[in-house]
């Protein structure tokens, strides 16, 4: 992969929580337009990787991060990074579904608003595009005064994708945005990130081995805090280079 | 004893006490009712709630009992202390819970607690000596004033305001403020449009209740409100005396002779416990409709 494919790439990163290390070590390149999978067993580090790239490590008291994290060949945690900026073009969808207690509309275009579109034509507009390239339009076009809160689980997750999409970020980050959902909204959300990809930048979590397999073109596994391999997701899923890998993709832990 | 009849005496006594509690409070209710209500039907609902002229012991003509410069002067002091204790409590609890270190939430929190343990009397005395002379110097007329007694109320309201206002504030779950962060929201913005609106019925809960406590309040408006039972002059004039209808009862028990001045002033705690009874029954629609909207 040539240099000027790569998005974001983490260098050397290593994460304190007060005296625990989450992670150590880590240097992970993620190519634009492409899905990037992290799997790994509960606690390896994987949330905890994803939030170093937007930065929600911020609000943890004690954490401590050395190492680089470079966004467009820029160190996000330089002295005058501007956070605000840095989460508009870094989205992130959490691993439960968390509209806000407000009508389906507010929500979408809560993030335009702050980012400073006012004119309700232009927020309709937002609105309409972000839940159509959710694939929410058809199901709540007619309803976007409702409560959020009223929609199913996947629903709500698609109308948090789509409030993601609504402030036009370059990358996203899912934390294992389908282990809430059922069988049929999980397929519904993977299909929608196999459309994404085309647009944007795309970092996975996932607990689900074929989820990976699925969606993603890259794929790093994690194991106590460290990157042990990363590469192709295929060659990776059929041809492991370490015995960790092989291991925890054909369930003998984790 | 085998367990089950003790289990069985454990729920007796429990129901006994829950009992007591009830009837304590009816009686209480039924004796304010027998000593009041008759004289209310007898000299007209209308005409003591809305009669402009407080006057039980007249020299020569009929005495006369309105209350209503008192339902004013209990409304206006105690939302004035709301004006005051409102915006203060919500910015203390916003700092308490969002934005406070450690070291300062503790000395927050303590310093609540005394707020809460002073008495009122001595917070009257407070007034009386400090704040009463200030107004009168800096504000001009006679110092006891509606402003007295509403800064008095405010600083009795402002414990109950903030811990109320913070415990809502806390209730707010945390991934509402992490999505609105990772969309590159500011603490602030998110403070404002997510977590306050979230916890708004909380918060409104917080004031209704704290405006009853204000209306029920006396010992300490008593020492600074002047206790003049006339309607301000004019209206909004916040530095004119007033008379509130705890005040009322208080002043003129000791020398109200039986018959209808002792009455009247059944009839003004009547009119003070249902305008109590309404503010919490409102906090409470408030409080029950978030426990069910709440997700
Ligand atoms: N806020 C925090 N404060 C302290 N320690 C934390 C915090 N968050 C995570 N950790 C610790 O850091 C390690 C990595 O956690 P992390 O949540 O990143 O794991 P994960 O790979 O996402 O796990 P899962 O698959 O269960 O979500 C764990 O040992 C965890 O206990
Ligand atoms: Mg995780």
């Amino acid at each position: 992969m040539g240099t000027e494919d790569i998005e974001i790439e983490s260098r050397n990163l290593n994460l304190w929580y007060g005296s625990a290390q989450a992670l150590k070590d880590v240097s992970i390149p993620i190519e634009k337009n492409r899905v990037t999978a992290l799997i790994g067993p509960s606690g390896c580090g994987k949330s905890t990787f994803i939030r170093c790239i937007n930065r929600m490590n911020d609000l943890i008291k004690g954490c401590r991060i050395t190492g680089k994290v470079l966004f467009e060949g820029r160190d996000v945690y330089e002295k005058d990074v501007d956070v605000v900026v840095l989460r508009k073009r870094i989205g992130m969808v959490f691993q439960k579904p968390n509209p806000f207690p407000m009508s389906i509309y507010d929500n979408i275009a809560y993030g335009p608003r702050i980012h400073g579109t006012q004119a309700k034509r232009e927020l309709d507009e937002v609105v309409e595009d972000s839940l159509k390239a959710a694939a929410l339009w058809d199901e709540v076009g007619g309803i976007l005064d409702k409560p959020a809160l009223d929609l199913s689980g996947g629903q709500q997750q698609r109308l948090c994708i789509a409030r993601t999409l609504a402030v036009k970020p370059d990358v996203i980050l899912f934390d294992e945005p389908c282990s809430a959902l059922d069988p049929i909204s999980t397929a519904r959300i993977e299909d929608l990130i196999n459309v994404l990809k085309h647009d944007y930048t795309i970092i996975i979590v996932t607990h689900n081995m074929q989820q990976a397999a699925r969606v993603s073109d890259h794929t790093a596994f994690f194991l106590l805090g460290e990157m042990i391999e990363f590469g192709e997701t295929k060659q990776i899923f059929e041809r492991p280079v370490e015995k960790s890998t092989e291991n925890y993709i054909t369930g003998r832990f984790g | 004893m085998t367990r089950q009849t003790r289990e069985r005496m454990i729920e007796a006594l429990l129901f006994a006490s829950a009992v007591t509690a009830v009837v304590i409070v009816l009686l209480i209710m039924v004796f304010l009712f027998k000593e009041g209500a008759p004289f209310l039907i007898r000299y007209g609902i209308h005409t003591f709630c809305l009669g402009m002229e407080w006057n039980p012991i007249a020299m020569d003509g009929e005495p006369s009992y309105g209350i209503f410069p008192m339902i004013v002067g209990s409304v206006y002091i105690a939302a004035g202390s709301l004006v005051l204790a409102v915006p203060l409590g919500l910015g203390c609890a916003v700092f308490l819970v969002e934005i406070a270190p450690p070291w300062a939430q503790a000395l927050i929190r303590r310093g609540i607690e005394l707020l809460v343990g002073i008495p009122s009397v001595v917070l009257g005395f407070f007034g009386l000596v400090l704040l009463v002379p200030l107004i009168r110097e800096s504000a001009g007329g006679f110092g006891f004033s509606i402003l007295a007694g509403s800064v008095i109320l405010a600083i009795m309201a402002l414990p109950h305001i903030i811990s109320i206002s913070a415990d809502a504030i806390t209730a707010v779950p945390e991934t509402y403020k992490q999505a609105s962060l990772a969309l590159g929201a500011t603490r602030w913005h998110t403070i404002r449009n997510v977590i306050l609106p979230a916890a708004r019925s909380g918060i409104a809960a917080a004031v209704i209740l704290g405006m009853g406590n204000s209306i029920g309040e006396t010992m300490a408006v008593l020492m600074v409100t002047g206790n003049t039972p006339i309607l301000p002059e004019p209206l909004y004039d916040v530095l004119d005396p007033v008379r509130t209808l705890t005040a009322n009862i208080v002043i003129e028990m000791n020398y109200a002779a039986p018959g209808d001045h002792r009455e009247a002033l059944f009839a003004t705690g009547i009119v003070l416990f249902v305008m109590v009874a309404i503010l919490n029954a409102i906090s409470h629609r408030v409080l029950k409709s978030r426990m069910e909207a709440g997700r």
